[in-house]
């Protein structure tokens, strides 16, 4: 079991490369470094929500993307201001017309807002385990979607939505990645945490001993959807303008294979995994950009970056079923590592 | 009445296309306990072939027949990339390998073909509408009823009656059980997986027959008809996939009827809740299957 140093000394690894991340870009002093950056904070902060989730209870769900857009699009709704809204939200009702708060405020109301929906819609469905879970997320997912593609008054249908003040700069993302960072560690070794993972290892045992099975993952649901919709507004405030499809399968796939890379049941592995696939995705989409700059092809090439992705993924799965921490947090290794060699050392 | 029988007619073959979608989901669900997310790839892989073969003189009995063989292909597929080396392992890990599988496909067809639809060859006999008892209905409706029932009554009749049918049935219900009797599970499970290309593939053939163009991502919306009637119907009988299926027809038909305009684009949503509803009621589905085996 980890121990408090062990949680200690794994923080203070993740959170060193967060800040290696920040200082790396401002040296470089590239604006697309800068990008790559604040995007792989971004990113962060949805697949450590996912984690929350995913990794303490062991159920895919598919529906966090979607919860991702409500924060979107509540803090747009929110903070386009009031000469904009007129063009960009024609349709919209006039008592949300007017109101337009600072970016920052609309970001935390995003994030409640997507746990309030969370809240409501998912209790029921936290009874349900396995494949039947699995299928109502996506079920989850799609409702989600035709919601937002439908209901112009408030998300402009399927059109682009646009003049959402930018907000998101590089340091903003990183300290809430942070953030983000403590708070699935936190939950994860809170008693809530310890209970969930137990549930996860064995329903039946863990209901046996007195845990609501439902209520706990619940909890976990709730909190998950927290992070996505903060995550979700956070980017919204960083592109500045996007449309219902930004929220669907694609980002789903992607966020699920940096968990999934990384490792599920560990806050490492969500960490290093978004760490991983964003840098080889960078790498990838310049190789795409220049093979397209060569004309080497007839076309434009397209999906390059996701085959690679899903064969990674496959790959991965197939060799380390986990993800790269499957079961131990870095500094619980670290921790094993230094003790063998100290014990080493006396003998 | 006139509009009864059209009403009949829409839900009928609609409803058979959908329970031949839901049942090649369920023919491999039952046995290894796993939802294939690729499934939809599957109705693309016969989309792309007959675009690919379009060109040629073949007649198109001969095309539709080599996409569906294609779509059998791509099935067996599945199994030996996505689901063989790690459904021992994790569940989890199983339904990201053929999300994962479905994603390689999708932007395969992306990269190698287009991003923009590209047009099929269809048979003249799609295109024609019939006129009887006073309603016109499109010749293709007819077809797919028909072609359902008759795929129908002999897919009960392997299942029932032949010793691959038998012995897969014994699979779904214990596979380790059935394992020790002698019923080689690789083949099974494969076997599994062909015949669920197979029953994708014939839909495919109708369900492009009805758009008239393929795209990368066109397996979605089967993939997630077949999730409904699936889930509806029961997660572990055949007979619940072939009545989820058109049940889900007759409230889709049903909900087209009789919104108004302004909700109607919203039936998706409709139609997902009420799912979730009755999933919430009846966890395991409307018909239970057979008791629970362990996998592996």
């Amino acid at each position: 079991m980890a121990g408090m140093k062990d949680t200690a000394l794994t923080l203070a690894i993740l959170i060193a490369l967060v800040v290696a991340l920040v200082v790396g870009a401002e040296i470089a002093e590239i604006r697309l470094f800068g990008r790559i950056a604040t995007n792989l904070c971004i990113s962060l902060v949805l697949v450590l929500g996912l984690q929350v989730f995913m990794g303490n209870s062991g159920i895919l769900s598919f529906a966090h993307i979607g919860f991702m857009g409500v924060g979107a699009y509540t803090s747009a709704v929110l903070t386009i201001p009031a000469q904009m809204k007129g063009m960009a939200l024609p349709d919209l009702y006039p008592i949300l017309a007017a109101i337009q708060l600072s970016p920052y405020i609309a970001i935390l109301i995003g994030g409640l807002t997507a746990a309030v929906v969370a809240a409501l819609v998912s209790y029921p469905l936290m009874r349900l385990s396995d494949a039947a879970a699995v299928i109502t997320s996506f079920a989850l997912l799609v409702v989600l979607h035709t919601v937002m593609l439908h209901w112009s008054e408030v998300t402009n249908g399927p059109r682009t939505l646009f003049g959402i003040p930018k907000a998101t700069d590089l340091y903003l993302a990183a300290g809430i990645a942070i953030l983000a960072i403590i708070g699935a560690m936190l939950f994860r070794e809170s008693r809530t945490g310890l209970l969930l993972r137990a549930t996860r290892d064995d329903e039946t045992a863990a209901g046996a001993i007195g845990a609501d099975v439902s209520r706990l993952r619940w909890k976990a649901f709730i909190i998950s959807a927290l992070f996505a919709g903060i995550g979700g507004a956070l980017w919204g405030h960083f592109i500045t303008s996007f449309s219902p499809k930004a929220f669907y399968l694609r980002e789903t796939f992607v966020i699920l294979g940096m968990l999934v890379i990384g490792g599920a049941p560990t806050v490492s592995g969500a960490v290093i995994g978004v760490f991983l696939v964003t840098f080889s995705f960078e790498a990838l989409r310049a190789v795409e950009a220049s093979l397209n700059a060569a004309r080497i092809f007839t076309g434009q090439v397209v999906g390059l970056t996701e085959i690679v992705l899903a064969l990674a993924m496959i790959a991965i799965l197939i060799l380390r079923p986990g993800g790269l921490f499957a079961t131990m947090e870095i500094g619980v290794l670290l921790g094993r590592w230094r003790t063998k060699v100290s014990e080493g050392e006396k003998r | 009445m006139t509009a009864y029988i059209q009403f009949l007619i829409d839900v009928l073959s609609l409803g058979g296309a959908y329970a031949l979608m839901a049942l090649g989901l369920v023919i491999v669900y039952g046995i290894l306990r796993l939802v294939n997310f690729a499934y939809g790839e599957l109705i693309m892989v016969t989309g792309y072939t007959m675009f690919l073969l379009g060109g040629s003189a073949l007649p198109w009995i001969v095309m539709a027949a080599i996409g569906v063989f294609m779509a059998i292909l791509a099935g067996i597929a599945t199994d030996y990339v996505a689901f063989r080396p790690v459904r021992a392992k994790s569940v989890t890990a199983v339904l990201i390998t053929s999300f994962a599988f479905s994603t390689l496909l999708q932007n395969a067809a992306l990269l190698f073909i287009s991003p923009r639809p590209r047009n099929v060859p269809l048979p003249d006999i799609f295109s024609e509408t019939v006129h009887f008892a006073g309603i016109v209905t499109p010749a293709r409706n007819l077809i797919t009823i028909a072609t359902a029932v008759i795929l129908l009554a002999v897919f009960a009749w392997v299942m029932k009656r032949t010793v691959l049918g038998i012995a897969m049935r014994a699979a779904a219900t214990h596979f380790t059980m059935a394992r020790m009797l002698g019923v080689p599970a690789n083949l099974i499970i494969s076997t599994a997986f062909a015949i669920s290309g197979f029953l994708a593939g014939i839909v495919s053939l109708f369900w492009i027959g009805r758009i008239g163009s393929v795209v990368p991502g066109i397996g979605l919306e089967p993939l997630l008809v077949a999730f409904i009637a699936t889930v509806i119907g029961g997660m572990r009988s055949l007979q619940g996939a072939v009545l989820g299926g058109f049940l889900l027809a007759f409230i889709d038909t049903g909900l087209n009827y009789s919104l108004p305009q302004d909700l109607l684009k919203f039936r998706d949503a409709f139609t997902f809740s009420l799912v979730i509803l009755i999933l919430l009621w009846r966890p395991a589905g409307l018909m239970k299957g057979p008791a629970s085996g362990q996998r592996t």
